[in-house]
């Protein structure tokens, strides 16, 4: 279960980030600083009922990756507050943390860790992410090395370990050739179902109709609603279309 | 409890995880990588040494031991504090999109550095030895000023890193600072030449550090007990006042990177 109450960010753009420290100064003995505020998201508010598939829905720049990282606990909110019951998995980019020039073992480990793994479970399962990773073969490569399909490839496989009570998505759910993509679909659905609630952000409205149980749908930052799937995709499709 | 305890195993193992990655980063993994980087600052030094050794290797007896000294404690804090300034900016696309703790990758750029520093003490040592100073128990001491070292550069670097991610330009303004700081180091000089105006050396705290070392290995003696009082207080100030910086500000870097 989740509880999303007013939740508003703020970013600060333009001026202040970049004039530096001389500038910064002068402007302000000048009296002349501007600070450019920016509003992520506005007064959202929702609830999310355990065992929901929550499809997140909107254009770009809505705030959807904003809301993700509110939701994983990335980014606190600058105003308003997010109450969620259980372990949080956020998979929000596959490839960030890994480091190229390790190898692809090294960075099982490293981007294992930072996804808050333990060793001991690193030690585990390593022999199954290999596995399912198809790279066998490029264990001692460098990461740098192997192509971006590998790349994605390794990365979901180790992403895709967790079991938590609730899944956060950042359009991650398919990588790789046919092959892979199927073996990918499957291990996600696996996830998602036994009653794990997941969040997900797509820009494919037929993923979402297909998975979704229920849909938010922001635009600037603001929520236009939510509800049931296709309620919500109808809704949007039209407003897209003008 | 237990949680606490979850928590704290699993920081340790992203926090070892990425001392490696710095370790390898810099080593390129080959024995010539380790070789090459303590090779470096070694060159610097016998250039120093030949050059500063005519003037004040007069005076000062064993001048290489003591211009290496200081070398050694200045090369590793401002390889330290400049590595710590740039560990959150350089590792934002990390923890922007994963939740980790961001004073780990500023931690791990720290003990990775101090590792250097620990491998480039060994050929101290081996200098120490070899031009035949005695070696006494009085070198245990020396775990004191490199505790108070760590300290004080955690508590830099806490506070350069949040500098940073607001104001860019803080790196040119550093680099200005530790060229300062180098002067206001008894390095390669000795500290009489600056007359009356020695109680500048009273405000930098490399000049502890590197009194300290001298004085324990080439002189024999383990400075007073006062000395080791404005040492403590240096090191905890710095980073009592970086912690503040850090607690205060960790939150609004997302808003800016």
């Amino acid at each position: 279960m989740i509880d999303v109450n007013n939740v508003s960010v703020r970013y600060i753009m333009g001026d202040f980030k970049d004039i530096g420290i001389k500038e910064y100064l002068i402007r302000k003995v000048k009296g002349q600083m501007t600070i450019k505020e920016f509003w992520a998201l506005r007064d959202v508010s929702f609830h999310v009922d355990k065992g929901t598939l929550l499809g997140i829905i909107g254009s770009n720049g809505s705030g959807k990756s904003t809301i993700l990282k509110v939701l994983a606990g990335i980014m606190p909110p600058t105003k308003g507050s997010i109450t969620a019951n259980g372990s949080i998995a956020a998979l929000l980019e596959l490839g960030a943390g890994f480091d190229g020039n390790l190898t692809v073992k090294e960075n099982v480990y490293l981007r294992g860790a930072l996804l808050g793994y333990t060793k001991e479970f690193v030690n585990e399962e390593y022999e199954h992410i290999i596995e399912f990773s198809e790279l066998r073969e490029f264990e001692e490569v460098a990461f740098k090395k192997l192509s971006s399909g590998m790349k994605s490839k390794l990365a979901f496989s180790l992403a895709s370990r967790v079991n938590p009570d609730i899944l956060v998505l950042d359009e991650v759910l398919s990588v790789g050739d046919i092959g892979f993509r199927k073996k990918s679909e499957k291990r996600m659905r696996e996830m998602m179902s036994g009653g794990t609630t997941t969040i997900l952000v797509s820009h494919s409205m037929q993923q979402i109709r297909e998975m979704c149980t229920q849909v938010v749908w922001l635009e600037k930052g603001e929520m236009r609603g939510i509800g049931d799937t296709k309620t919500m995709c109808d809704m949007y499709e039209r407003y897209m279309k003008k | 409890m237990r949680q606490l305890i979850n928590k704290f195993k699993r920081y340790q193992f992203v926090f070892t995880e990425l001392v490696k990655r710095d370790f390898k980063a810099k080593y390129k993994r080959s024995v010539l990588g380790v070789l090459w980087s303590m090779l470096a600052p070694l060159f610097t030094l016998l250039i120093m040494n030949f050059m500063f050794g005519n003037f004040f290797g007069r005076t000062q007896e064993y001048y290489t031991i003591y211009l290496f000294s200081g070398w050694l404690i200045f090369q590793y804090y401002n390889d330290a504090t400049n590595g710590g300034m740039n560990a959150l900016m350089a590792n934002a696309y990390i923890f922007s999109k994963v939740k980790v703790p961001k004073y780990l990758f500023l931690f791990s750029r720290i003990t990775s550095s101090s590792i250097n520093f620990l491998l480039t003490l060994l050929i101290y040592f081996a200098f120490v030895i070899a031009y035949k100073l005695p070696i006494t128990w009085r070198f245990f001491t020396l775990i004191f000023p490199v505790i108070c070292m760590f300290i004080l550069i955690l508590g830099v670097g806490l506070i350069l890193s949040a500098l940073f991610v607001f104001f860019k330009d803080i790196q040119y303004l550093y680099t200005v600072f530790t060229t300062a700081i180098m002067y206001a180091t008894p390095i390669f000089y000795t500290t009489d030449i600056l007359g009356d105006k020695a109680w500048i050396f009273y405000f930098n705290p490399l000049y502890y550090y590197v009194t300290y070392f001298r004085s324990v290995v080439i002189d024999g003696i383990i400075p007073s007990l006062r000395f080791h009082v404005i040492m403590l207080l240096l090191s905890l100030l710095l980073f009592g006042i970086g912690c503040w910086m850090y607690k205060k500000y960790n939150y609004k870097f997302l808003y800016y990177v």
